[in-house]
């Protein structure tokens, strides 16, 4: 799928012939070389679970955490440049809290979803900016019940059952469409993301990663907070168990 | 000299000039601009609490006042008589309709309670001016807010809007508003917000001169989970009582119920309320004789 610009992909403020701005598309690429990145809408709550491919074995295990909460309700896995996530982050928990002082209220996820992404595509209108090197899923629990978006370098944002960005999205977004997420609860869910994260995971050409998920569910009483330590342990179990099937086979 | 005559044309100009004229026009200077007397006679008025920025000018311009005995330059306020209460299904708000220029009367059938959105109604009392900058205002901002929701705007919201411009401003605001609506998150909520900025909700909530005589009243009279009827009949007994009692309250009872089905006004003719005690029928008024189709003037 690589085409080559050739003259009309230097500044993210030129049209191609064809009517393509290659540097967005560019930009999306390099999420692709992230981490994958799934989240899943159960039918009590959001699962985000993130693929941390380690760049050392000297690194901390818990350091470097690719999902951050951007208000009480509401969380943000992020894939791609690290340091353009931190930005984004940033910018919705300013949004939020804003929101919350002037209005009285949470924000509602899908006006947090819009905001986002209308920073998000600013970044891709003039040529004095580049356009951010990261897609971000975002999921929250309002009081229209729980929701999960997805927002690309390119700003443009959708609102999903399931999603998955990244290196293995692909795979993921095939096992994803197995599962059977309105029956589903978060508990649950959170045991088949972590066996989807598994799975996808490229033992050949990366060699270890650590697996971090999210939830915000009835059962986290509407937070957006880590997956209890137990449930984390059971879930790795569950997904190295169902790996080790697999291979059997 | 040159000073002395700056210092009285400020204080003489001073009524008119933006948002501090009206500490002016009752009477008030800022004391730095008081003469070395006003600031002896300030000192032993004092009742020990510190007058602060604002102080009191020569008793000459007061007495002028009161021989006229009407200060048209007073600002328009509305002693007024608000009241909002839920029901079990939404609110039902309710007013007076008297706008008082001290003691005239500048207009005997106002409308004080204002639409904010669809679903949210405001009742608004102090100064006349003040209160409406702060509705049109809110509704501006709520009107925005729904567009970029998708949906109505939640009474929460609207009082809280209504509420950081009430604290924000409050050096500048004489103004105690209550917020009520019905939206489909919550049900029917009321909220009231008073002179400094508090945002209260509460169940039902009153307001304006008149609601002094009304505290007592409600504590008896208000029960959990009214049906409609009833909760619009205790609002406007309630109005009618206060009008009774309070010189800034009169004129008409206008109510608004709001719920899931939408909005309803209504409107109670002074003469159609009830008389209370030691009230009297007009008799012999100078009214029915110029309307009276009977050639003899009086019919005793």
């Amino acid at each position: 799928m690589s085409s080559i610009g050739t003259g009309y992909d230097l500044s993210v403020t030129t049209f191609s012939p064809d009517g393509r701005v290659f540097q967005i598309e560019y930009a999306a690429k390099a999420v692709d070389n992230s981490g994958t990145v799934i989240g899943i809408k159960c039918k009590d709550g959001i699962v985000m679970g993130v693929e941390k491919l380690i760049a050392s074995k000297m690194m901390l295990p818990g350091s470097n955490r690719r999902i951050h909460s951007v208000h009480r309700h509401s969380g943000m896995a992020v894939a791609g440049l690290a340091a353009d996530g931190r930005q984004i982050v940033a910018r919705a928990k300013s949004e939020a809290t804003n929101y919350q002082s002037v209005y009285g209220e949470p924000i509602p996820v899908k006006e947090l979803a819009d905001r986002v992404a209308s920073y998000v595509h600013l970044c891709t209108l003039y040529w004095w900016l580049r356009p951010f090197g990261c897609g971000v899923i975002l999921g929250g629990y309002d009081r229209d019940g729980p929701q999960l978006y997805v927002v690309e370098p390119s700003g443009i944002s959708y609102r999903y059952f399931g999603a998955a960005i990244g290196k293995g999205k692909q795979a993921a977004k095939t096992e994803i469409e197995k599962l059977n997420l309105s029956e589903m609860t978060c508990r649950e869910g959170v045991i088949e993301v972590a066996k989807i994260i598994y799975k996808v995971h490229d033992e050949a050409k990366d060699k270890a990663f650590e697996l971090e998920m999210s939830w915000v569910c009835d059962e986290s009483k509407q937070q957006h907070q880590k997956v209890p330590d137990n449930l984390l342990e059971e879930a790795k179990d569950a997904a190295r168990s169902a790996l080790e099937e697999m291979d059997a086979d | 000299m040159h000073v002395r005559k700056i210092i009285r044309e400020i204080r003489k100009v001073g009524r008119y000039l933006g948002n501090y004229g009206k500490f002016y026009r009752e009477g008030k200077t800022p004391i730095v601009l008081l003469t070395k007397e006003e600031n002896l006679r300030n000192k032993s008025v004092r009742s020990g609490k510190d007058l602060g920025f604002w102080g009191r000018q020569e008793q000459r311009q007061i007495r002028t006042k009161m021989d006229l005995n009407m200060d048209l330059n007073a600002p328009h306020s509305m002693g007024t008589t608000i009241i909002g209460v839920t029901y079990n299904g939404g609110v039902v708000l309710g007013a007076d309709s008297r706008t008082s220029t001290g003691m005239y009367v500048a207009n005997r059938a106002s409308d004080k309670i204002t639409q904010l959105t669809d679903n949210v109604y405001v009742c608004r009392s102090g100064s006349a001016a003040d209160s409406q900058l702060v509705s049109d205002y809110v509704r501006y901002f709520l009107h925005q807010h729904t567009i970029q929701l998708g949906q109505p705007a939640t009474v929460k919201v609207a009082a809280n809007l209504i509420r950081l411009i009430s604290y924000n401003n409050k050096n500048m605001l004489e103004t105690g508003l209550i917020v009520g609506g019905w939206d489909k998150y919550e049900g029917g909520k009321i909220y009231g917000i008073p002179l400094g900025g508090t945002l209260i909700e509460q169940p039902f909530a009153i307001g304006g001169s008149g609601s002094s005589y009304l505290y007592g009243f409600f504590d008896q009279a208000w029960k959990e989970g009214m049906t409609k009827d009833e909760a619009e009949q205790l609002v406007v007994k309630a109005v009618s009582l206060a009008i009774a009692r309070d010189g800034a309250s009169g004129g008409v009872v206008r109510t608004v119920v709001i719920n899931s089905e939408g909005v309803t006004r209504n409107f109670y003719p002074g003469d159609t309320l009830q008389l209370w005690h030691e009230e009297l029928e007009p008799q012999n008024s100078l009214l029915d004789i110029l309307n009276s189709p009977s050639p003899e003037p009086m019919n005793i």
